[in-house]
Formats: structure tokens, sequence, C-alpha cells
């Protein structure tokens, strides 16, 4: 048996780093296992000639395509978008593409807001510290002053407009319609050893130079030095109990596929809203028949994806394409609830730079805009460095139905039953969808493009993994309590996107890692009393 | 057993393809996909992507009776528009296989007015576009909604 840790955190991503880091001060013995390696820059696409070919192989968003021997395939039949993660010390950030709005004040209290689902057990004005901390921990660069939020500020300076951003901004302008630069994590000046974004263009696989905030080159140095031990390819099985039904510790298998015990006095879990459930799911015992913290029978419910609708058009000059980040701008016109729409809550617009010629040509030709023979030049001439797009990020409201579960067949690698998702879209949001469908092809039309395409949903969409293991008060309605610890299990913690309990119209890491801080706070603030 | 690569047989029918999808331009400046060293590519990094090209050519010998390369201009036109009329993911893969290594050639790359690297170490400048756009945003009321508590 290997010693006993204070702490032992599942997964490194953007969850479990920031937890990791901020634990760090208390100095307790803390361990963070990843079943992932440590990435190297050196490895990733954009050092090659292939580097836009990798993003259909050992690069790919869906781990079922990518199929690294440190990924779990995931059975996401049953669901129109597939769930796309990384495994590997950073998490997802590694592939993330460093888009990072926080949740507005509004989407935690939806249900008296709106009247739907529920509100959080946390507000706005709790997390507006934990923002600004991660903030400044991952170095975000954007411009304050956008009258969508509440006053913020970002410690670097936005991402330059660039051809792509100001056609955008003007056409939005003539609509009369919000518009911003997006807040990225994309480094825009020295910062913490990250050198400026040099615009290698291809920042969702993973960036070589280092300028985007993944949390191996973020949280993780400054925790390890602080003396958190992090143990890469080990894979967690299952959390261990006790006779008094507190976490004891976890079995998992070490990277030369031994099975381990590690013992543990805390156990946090952030293996994202795919993995944590799997993990509660697989942790089932005689004493937890439904699996671990699961007496409310909601591990696993409510998932909640953000359905993305994409749509592009092509202008009679070339733009920026991908000769810079594909994040340029965002836009909530169409975010807080309007009565007048036939559906509540509402969605931001990420706004695009456009795509390398690999990806122009494949895409194209898939959805029949590049013929075959003689007239393939000319019409690849009207596709190439012309598209300009834009995504709308749907809120999902939470529905049992949508749901991970353990596949009765599938196993990873050492043998460990995977996941299944369930998952359909939910009618508000299919209203949603169609709104900002037609509200694109407006903006896309004042930018000057043509040949309008839509792809809704996003099919390899399924990059915000939510709601899973819910945050509340009430132990029959939630897994967790309002600071992140089971009700069922008082030493055993979650802190990854499971938790939330509504899944607000952004991408979600900023609010993520917020939480994670907060929880994380909540933690060192009741060290004496905290399994009471 | 299957090899680490396409077979001649396979490679010819697939040079085939190629030189059908994308043919040489001269008046561009363009190779056809066709072109030996484009062809060299698609089979030293076809790696994972074997097993689909080979059912997609598989399809077509089966729709040529033979290989597909030997039969006349006008068989192939007519066989190659059949086998390409239904999606599925082997024919997308082999399609995909073409257009990569086509649009990653040096010649194809400059001809687009692209320079022919990685986008890593010398990256790309990116202008920084008239911040002055954002004015009649910055004049606009606070758009987010106040809550109660925060
Ligand atoms: C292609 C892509 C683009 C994205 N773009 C954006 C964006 O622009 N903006 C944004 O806000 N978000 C984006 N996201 C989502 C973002 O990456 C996630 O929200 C975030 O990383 C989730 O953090 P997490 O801590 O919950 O989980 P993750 O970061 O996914 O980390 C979970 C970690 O747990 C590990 N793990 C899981 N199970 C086990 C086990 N049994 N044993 C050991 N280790 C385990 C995994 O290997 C992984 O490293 C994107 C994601 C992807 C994939």
């Amino acid at each position: 048996m290997l010693d006993k840790v204070d702490v032992l955190i599942i997964g490194s991503g953007a969850s479990g780093a920031a937890a990791a880091w901020s634990l760090a001060d208390t100095k307790m013995r803390i361990l963070c296992l990843e079943q992932g390696d440590w990435m190297q820059q050196s490895d990733y696409p954009s050092n090659g000639r292939d580097w836009e070919a990798r993003q259909f192989g050992d690069y790919a968003t869906r781990p079922n395509i990518r199929a690294r021997p440190t990924d779990y395939p995931i059975n996401d039949d049953a669901s129109p978008i597939k769930v796309v993660n990384f495994n590997g010390v950073g998490g997802s950030t590694i592939m993330y593409t460093g888009h990072y709005p926080r949740m507005h004040p509004s989407d935690f209290k939806v249900r008296s807001l709106d009247g739907v689902a529920a509100d959080w057990p946390v507000d706005y004005a709790t997390l507006e510290p934990f923002f600004a901390e991660n903030d400044r921990m991952m170095g975000v660069s954007g411009l304050a002053g956008d009258p969508a939020y509440p006053p913020k500020t970002a410690p670097m300076p936005p991402l330059p407009l660039g051809k792509s951003g100001a056609r955008f901004g003007r056409a939005m302008n003539d609509l009369g319609w919000h518009w911003w630069p997006s807040d990225t994590t994309l480094a825009t000046t020295e910062y913490d050893g990250r050198a400026p974004c040099i615009n290698l263009g291809h920042c969702t696989p993973a960036c070589t130079q280092g300028a985007k905030a993944s949390t191996d080159i973020t949280y993780w140095p400054h925790a390890i030095r602080a003396g958190v031990e992090l143990r890469t390819r080990c894979r967690v099985r299952e959390i261990t109990t006790g006779a008094d039904g507190m976490a004891s510790g976890v079995i998992y298998y070490d990277a030369d596929g031994k099975e381990q015990f590690q013992p543990a006095e805390i156990v946090i879990l952030a293996c994202n809203g795919i993995g944590t459930p799997r993990l509660l799911l697989n942790s089932a015992s005689a004493r937890f028949p439904n699996g671990l913290a699961n007496s409310s029978g909601l591990v696993g419910k409510n998932l909640m994806f953000h359905p993305y609708a994409q749509i592009y058009g092509y202008v009679d000059e070339p733009v920026d394409s991908n000769r810079a980040p594909p994040l340029c701008l965002w836009s909530q016109e169409f975010y807080e609830t309007d009565p007048n729409r036939d559906f509540v809550r509402g969605y931001t617009f990420q706004f695009g730079r456009g795509v390398g010629l690999v990806t122009e040509a494949v895409s194209s030709a898939a959805a029949g805009r590049l013929p075959w023979g003689a007239d393939h030049h000319a019409a690849f001439r009207q596709l190439a460095n012309r598209r300009i797009g834009l995504s709308a990020i749907c809120e999902d409201l939470p529905e049992d139905h949508n749901r991970v579960t353990l596949d009765p067949v599938l196993k990873d690698s050492h043998g460990i039953p995977a996941p299944k998702v369930e998952y359909t879209i939910g009618a508000n949001t299919q209203r949603m969808m169609a709104h900002s469908i037609a509200r694109a092809h407006e903006i896309l039309a004042a930018a000057g493009a043509r040949n309008i395409a839509v792809e809704s949903p996003i099919l390899n969409g399924g990059w915000h993994l939510l709601g899973t293991a819910r945050m509340g008060r009430d132990p029959a309605a939630s897994v967790v309590n309002e600071w992140g610890r089971c009700h069922d299990v008082k030493n055993l913690f979650i802190i990854d996107g499971s938790i939330w309990v509504t899944s607000g119209g952004v991408n979600p890491t900023s609010t993520i890692q917020a939480l994670a801080l907060y929880i994380a706070d909540a933690i060192k603030q009741r060290l004496a009393t905290l399994f009471d | 057993m299957q090899t680490q690569f396409l077979t001649l047989d396979e490679a010819r029918d697939l040079r085939c393809l190629a030189g059908m999808m994308i043919p040489p331009s001269a008046e561009l400046g363009m190779p056809g996909a066709d072109d030996p060293a484009i062809t060299a590519d698609m089979q030293a990094s076809i790696g994972r992507d074997l097993e689909d090209v080979r059912t997609a050519l598989a399809e077509l010998v089966a729709l040529a009776g033979g290989p597909f390369a030997d039969l006349p201009p006008a068989r192939q036109d007519i066989l190659a528009a059949r086998w390409r009329a239904v999606e599925r993911p082997a024919l997308a893969t082999l399609r995909r296989v073409i257009l990569q290594c086509y649009y990653r050639d040096d010649r194809v790359v400059r001809a687009l007015g692209r320079e022919a690297r990685p986008p890593f170490p010398k990256g790309n400048v990116l202008e920084q576009g008239d911040w002055s756009l954002l004015d009649p945003v910055r004049a606009r009321p606070k758009m987010w909604r106040d809550v109660a508590g925060g």
C-alpha cells in the first residue's frame, strides 16, 4: 500500500490544476493522479507540414478517433453531438480554443428570473474574486468596458481585430447589435513565462509556442513548485469507502498496468462531466449500490453540452483565415431572456476568422462545394482564405433523460467500463438554435458573405461537459452541496463541470475554474470542521 | 496479409482517382493530385487511414470488375460518378487523403499565395484593425440583468 496523502485529486485538467495550486498553500500532502501524459510542445501539430492532417488522427478532438493509449472510449452513438476532450496533463485545456467568457449574474438565477430549471446555490458576486484570481493565473487577454458584463478587467490587452474582426465589427454596427473583442486565454504580452501569441493559427489541437493557457503551463508549474505531486499514466478505476462510509482512497492502474491502492484523507474529483459520473458509477459497492454519492439518483443525469450552431460564408477578398487564432469577437445581443422570443434564456455568438487550406478543401468537398475535375481549381479559389463564420453557443437546460451511464459492453484498455451518453436537444434549445441561425444569416449578409452554410448542431461539438453531478442544498435534488462536498460522502468533493446546475450560454472553463478555486477556498476555510 | 502500404494496383487506382479529382492546370501553374510527389506523400503518410482507403478502392474495383486505372477514361468517369454518389466514411477518408496531401504540397501552397512552411516557428502577422469601430458599442447602456443578492 502506498503512503496516505491528505488530498488526492483525480484529473489534472482545468479544475484539478486550479484546486491543486490553491490547496498547495496549506502545506498538506497533495497528490494528483492523471491517466494521461505530460505533453511535449515539440510534438504538437503546428511544428510540421502535416499540421492540418493531424486533426484527423492523433490530434483529433474526439477521443474515439484519436484513440491514444491514454484515452478511454465513449459510446456516444445515441447523441447527435459527439464528445470531445483531451486526456493528459492539462486535460481538455490542451485542446480547448481558449474562448473565455464568464457566466453572467443572471445565469445563476434561472428559476427566479425565468421560471425554468433551478437556481444555483452560489452566485456571481460570490465567485467574482475567484474569477479575478483565475484570470490572473491563466493569463487572460481582453478589453474592459463590455456593456454585456459587470465591470471586470483582464491582465492583458485583447487579440487584434484583424481583417475578419473588423469586417464583423462593421456588420454588427450596421445591424446595431452588440459585439466585443473576446476574452481569451491567449497571451498578447509576455506573461508568466509565456510569450505573446505569434499567430500560429492552430490553437485548438494544442499551442506549440505556449501562448495559449493550458493548465500544464499555467497552474501546474506553480503547484509543483509549491510541493504538489502529479503522477501521470495513473488511471483510477474506483473510489473506495471504509466502514464509516467515508472515502478511503482509490484503486488505480499505474504506468505499468499494475493495480495500486492509494489511501487519502480527502478525495477530489476533477475528471469532467463525463469522467466524473463514470468514476462514481464505477465505484458502486454494497453500501452504495447505485454508485458512489448517488442517493439522489442524479449522478450522470442532466448532461448539458451547449449545442452549437455554426454558420459561415465566403467573402470576395482574402481575410485572416488560419493565419491568426480562430478567436476574435463575441456578441451577447441575444444572451438575456427576451419575452418577445419563443424561447427562454439565450446564447453567445463566437466569431471566427477562417480555416486553413486543407480544412477548407476537406469540408468543402464533403459539403459538395468543391467539384471534381477541371472546375476544381476555380471553385477552390473562391473559397480559400475567404471564409468567415460564427457559432452560437446555446444554453442547454437540464433534462434528466440526457445522461451518462456505464456501457454494458464497452471497456477501456484496463477493462474499466466505459461511459455511455444518451442525449437529445431540448425543444427550448432547438428554438434558440433556429433563432441564432436566422440572426447569423443576417450578420453574414451584412458582412458581405455569400454561399452561406450551416452545421447545426456541430457534430464534433461535445466540448462542454456539464451537469452530471449537480450542486444544491437539498440532498434529494443534488449530488454536492453549495461548496462542492458530496452530500453522501463527507470527504469526497467534485470540482469539475459536473456540478453545474444550469449551463449558461457561454464557454464554461472560466467559470469551472472559478468554481474550483472557490471550492478549494471553502475547504481551506473549513479545515477544522470539514467533515462535520 | 495487410501491408502497411497500398498494393501497386491500389496505388495506381488511387493515383488515377486523384488525377480525376484534381487535374493539373498549366494556366494556374498547379500540378494535378496525381503528381508523383503528391501521390508518394499519400502512400507515405496513409497510416491509420489505410483500411478506409482500401475499402473505398475495393468498392471501386468491384464496380469496375478489375483495376480501375486500366479502364478507358470515359468509362472511368461514369464509374467514378456512380461510386461517389453515396457519401460514406470510407469515401470521405479517401477524399481527405488526397486533399490533405495536395493542399500541403509546396507548389500548390505557393500558387495559392501562402508560404510553404509549418506555422511554427515563424507564425503570422495579424493587423490590429480599427478599434474606433467599437465606439458605438462602448456607448451602449449596460445589458446584463441585475439580480437580487449578486
Ligand atoms: C476541442 C475543444 C475546444 C474547447 N474550447 C473551449 C473554449 O474555447 N472555451 C472554453 O471555455 N472551453 C473550451 N473547451 C472545454 C474545456 O476544455 C473544458 O471545459 C475544461 O477543460 C473542463 O475542465 P475539467 O477540469 O472539468 O476537465 P478536463 O480539463 O477535461 O480534465 C479532466 C482530466 O481528468 C482526467 N481523468 C479522467 N478520468 C480519469 C481517471 N479515471 N483517472 C485518472 N485521470 C482521469 C483526464 O485525463 C483529464 O486530464 C474545449 C474543449 C475541447 C475538447
